[in-house]
């Protein structure tokens, strides 16, 4: 018995027999694979492939000169992991913008406001400090095509 | 404010011993500086409105090079006559085009234009004017800015920050002054001694004399006038026991270009 | 409507391939410049404006020019130029596409644009300049697709439409007028210090935006089966006229009141473009070219036979744009930064890549405009078949 179906004029018809076919099927399977192959072609080359969680190394001169107890950034080190890019944007509008260089960190110490002098002073192992995470993570800030590090003053022995 | 005496003695002859361009020999006068940045030890110079006198008269040659070199190696800013490669070496046209000037010099005839005459006195004939961005307290610059990225601060420092600027290039056309330069390329390449405590400028982006407000912040008196060794006066126009005023007091002086209305803060004594 | 730019002769198609093709070579030189920066241009210290920013000067005018055909029809019932209006306005779009790809062409950051609204600062002309422009693009891309929709469907356009098109008529006005201020209110620059500024933006504006119109005309009645009509490019013709003749006016305005005065600082800019000035003349041939042909151009336009004969009209119209264009994208940077405020002159010229980019905007315009004509002309034949 074939199919019936209630057309709008109330009757009752048969449905029309059209054959089920894939039209252009070639070319959308074809399309599918170009498209899925480009949206997962950062994934594939890396398949398998083990990366090392980031370790930002501590261990610069200006830093080893201070006591254990100094050892303290200018925020706790939680903050400082979640919030520094919103620390450093925070100090450029005070510093440029209003003129305000000083910093008072919760602690109630002084700091100056400064990327090269304060943060890149103490951290002055770009390399392995900051680049670390940043690769990982695939950032690049632009603070340094402007800014300097102190990497390689203190790698030629400079005072700092 | 500024240098005393005894500093002032110990640079001089420290320079003359050693034979230092005054830049290292500062360094030598600034223990601690890094230890001041982690204290933040810093006592800001301030002022109502910050103002600046050349006196002309004190002032050879020699002495405005090194206030020239002074400002160009503590803010970075390059040489596009002497590149670090030497296959980097640029046409006379190219380095005229591209050069970066903060502090520069010029004839009286490019200082003061439309301000000569046929016979002029053979000392002015020769002079060699001191040029840098006039701090102007009517500034044209900050009026056309877009995004407020050049802005006159409080103490009458007209500001850049570099952050913001979108190298639109208003403000260029904007000063009658000529003392705006415009990052056409990458600068780090000409820089041949980089001061690693203050940015270098990327390109794209437009500079200037910016009254040295970073060293002001930690107290110190801008780089070109401790090279000039007296020959420029800073110091705070609102306070009548500042050296500046002591000299506007007692010379007459001329500005450049007064007649815009801009109220340039660079005073000329000739 | 956008479907019909995608269909048409091999002729359509070779145009949009070359056009294309420009844009694409423009558009390589600029990734070049995006990393190397600014220099690859010929600007410099002494001249930090160039190419760029006078052909964004130049195309505000002819985008401002659209006003010329809509203020007729819409305010003053000139039903004739009900044909040329959306020509006029499509005109405008392509026209104020090009001035913002110029714009951001020219910018030293063009990753920090949005800081201009982030940080908008009343007090400065280019914060206006950049809102009025987006403002005017969006007027005439809302106003002309819903007219040529309307037009289509055989229905009055909808009464918001006619309120933008109110709107856009002022505006029209403004945003040559806001561009004139970008250089009228800068106190170092003499040249540029005139208050006939934005009279003579206006009126070099209404000169060459119409004259290029009636160029697109005769091409769009030659290569397609619609036209936009005779009246119509004559009335176009004679608005030329007028304009072309009030730019000179103006032109001599300046000249007499710089040398009767006899101001050094007056004259020195005009002397560098049309003497020379210590052996730098780079540009004196391109200036009297400019102003004796815009002169003779007027004159001879006076003369009704002279527009009633098609090709002499096209070949003034052409004569027009030509000279107006040296005069404001090439003359107008030039005489404002030359000599500099030190008195030094610096001269300027554009370097190749410089040239290739601003080619590589100026295609991408025609392009705009040519998918944007393709859709309008398509939709008045349709109708009228």
């Amino acid at each position: 018995m074939a199919d019936k179906y209630q057309n709008e004029f109330g009757g009752f018809a048969e449905k029309p027999k059209v054959p089920k076919k894939f039209y252009d099927l070639k070319y959308i399977l074809l399309g599918l694979v170009i498209f899925f192959g480009l949206v997962f072609s950062p994934i594939l080359p890396n398949l398998g492939k083990i990366v090392a969680a980031p370790s930002p190394n501590l261990d610069t001169p200006a830093i080893l000169k201070l006591a254990k107890k100094d050892r303290q950034c200018v925020m706790p080190t939680p903050y400082m992991r979640t919030y520094h890019m919103q620390l450093l944007i925070d100090w450029r509008e005070a510093a440029i913008r209003h003129g305000n260089r000083e910093f008072i960190s919760p602690t109630g110490k002084k700091f100056v406001a400064n990327l090269s002098d304060t943060c890149m002073g103490c951290h002055s192992n770009k390399s392995k400090f900051c680049d670390q995470c940043h690769n990982f993570a695939a950032v690049t800030p632009n603070c340094w095509g402007c800014h300097l590090d102190k990497e390689q003053k203190v790698a030629k022995g400079g005072a700092k | 404010m500024g240098m005393d005496r005894r500093d002032f003695i110990k640079l001089a002859g420290l320079s003359t011993l050693l034979g230092l361009g005054s830049n290292s020999a500062l360094e030598l006068l600034r223990p601690g500086q890094a230890a001041a940045a982690l204290e933040g030890e810093a006592k800001p110079l301030t002022a109502k409105r910050w103002a600046m006198v050349v006196n002309m008269r004190q002032l050879d040659g020699e002495t405005a090079q090194k206030c020239i070199a002074a400002c160009d190696r503590v803010h970075n800013v390059p040489d596009f006559g002497n590149p670090i490669a030497p296959a980097m070496k640029l046409s006379a046209a190219d380095k005229a085009r591209w050069e970066i000037k903060w502090i520069w010099t010029a004839p009286y005839e490019n200082t003061f234009p439309g301000d000569t005459q046929e016979y002029v006195d053979e000392k002015v004939k020769d002079l060699k004017f001191l040029l840098l961005c006039n701090h102007c307290d009517n500034p044209p610059c900050v009026r056309v800015c877009p995004t407020k990225a050049t802005f006159r601060q409080e103490d009458g420092i007209v500001m850049m920050d570099m952050h913001r600027c979108i190298g639109c290039r208003f403000c260029m056309a904007a000063c009658p002054f000529g003392a705006r330069s415009f990052n056409w390329k990458d600068p780090r390449p000409y820089i041949k001694e980089v001061n690693p405590d203050y940015p270098t400028r990327e390109i794209g982006v437009v500079e200037k004399c910016l009254f040295c407000s970073e060293r002001l912040a930690i107290g110190l008196m801008p780089a070109c006038v401790v090279a000039s060794q007296g020959a420029l006066a800073f110091g705070d126009l609102r306070d009548p026991k500042s050296k500046v005023r002591e000299l506007l007091d007692a010379n007459f002086t001329i500005r450049r270009k007064p007649f815009l209305g801009t109220n340039p803060q660079v005073y000329y004594i000739v | 409507m956008l479907e019909n730019a995608f269909t048409g002769t091999k002729r359509y198609y070779g145009l949009i391939a070359i056009l294309s093709g420009l844009f694409a070579l423009g558009f390589l030189f600029y990734l070049k410049q995006l990393s190397t920066g600014l220099g690859i241009t010929g600007m410099g210290r002494d001249v930090s404006w160039g190419l760029y920013i006078a052909q964004f000067t130049y195309l505000v005018g002819v985008a401002a020019s659209a006003v010329m055909v809509v203020l007729p029809y819409y305010l003053h019932d000139y039903k004739a130029f009900g044909r040329v209006t959306i020509l006029g306005e499509f005109l405008a779009v392509a026209a104020v596409t090009m001035c913002v790809t110029f714009v951001l062409v020219d910018m030293g950051r063009p990753d920090r644009v949005l800081n201009v609204f982030k940080y908008p600062t009343p007090g400065s002309v280019m914060f206006w300049d950049i809102l009025v422009l987006n403002g005017y693009l969006l007027l005439n891309i809302l106003i002309g697709w819903n007219v040529l929709e309307c037009e289509r469907h055989d229905v009055p356009p909808p009464h918001w439409v006619k309120t933008l098109i109110y709107i856009s008529i002022p505006w029209a006005v403004s945003i040559h007028t806001v561009t004139a201020f970008l250089y009228a209110g800068l106190p170092g620059r003499s040249y540029w210090l005139t208050a006939l500024m934005a009279p003579r933006f206006l009126a070099s504006a209404f000169a060459a935006g119409p004259s290029l119109l009636v160029l697109l005309c005769l091409l769009v009645r030659k290569y397609t089966k619609f036209d936009p009509g005779r009246e119509q490019i004559q009335s176009l013709a004679k608005i030329i006229t007028y304009a072309t003749l009030i730019n000179v006016f103006f032109f001599f305005c300046e000249i007499f009141t710089v040398f009767y005065s006899q101001i050094p600082e007056e004259m020195i800019h005009f002397k560098y473009l049309f003497w020379g000035v210590d052996g730098f003349g780079r540009l004196v041939p391109l200036m009297w070219f400019s102003i004796v042909g815009m002169t003779l151009a007027g004159l001879l336009l006076v003369n009704p036979n002279n527009r009633r004969n098609e090709n002499t009209l096209a070949a003034l119209c052409g004569l027009v744009i030509i000279t107006t264009w040296i005069d404001k994208g090439l003359g107008l940077m030039t005489g404002g930064f030359v000599p500099n405020p030190l008195d030094k002159i610096t001269e300027y010229w554009p370097t190749l890549p410089e040239a290739l980019i601003a080619l590589g905007v100026w295609a991408l315009g025609f392009l705009v405009l040519t998918l944007l004509y393709k859709v309008a002309v398509s939709i008045k034949e349709e109708v009228r078949a």
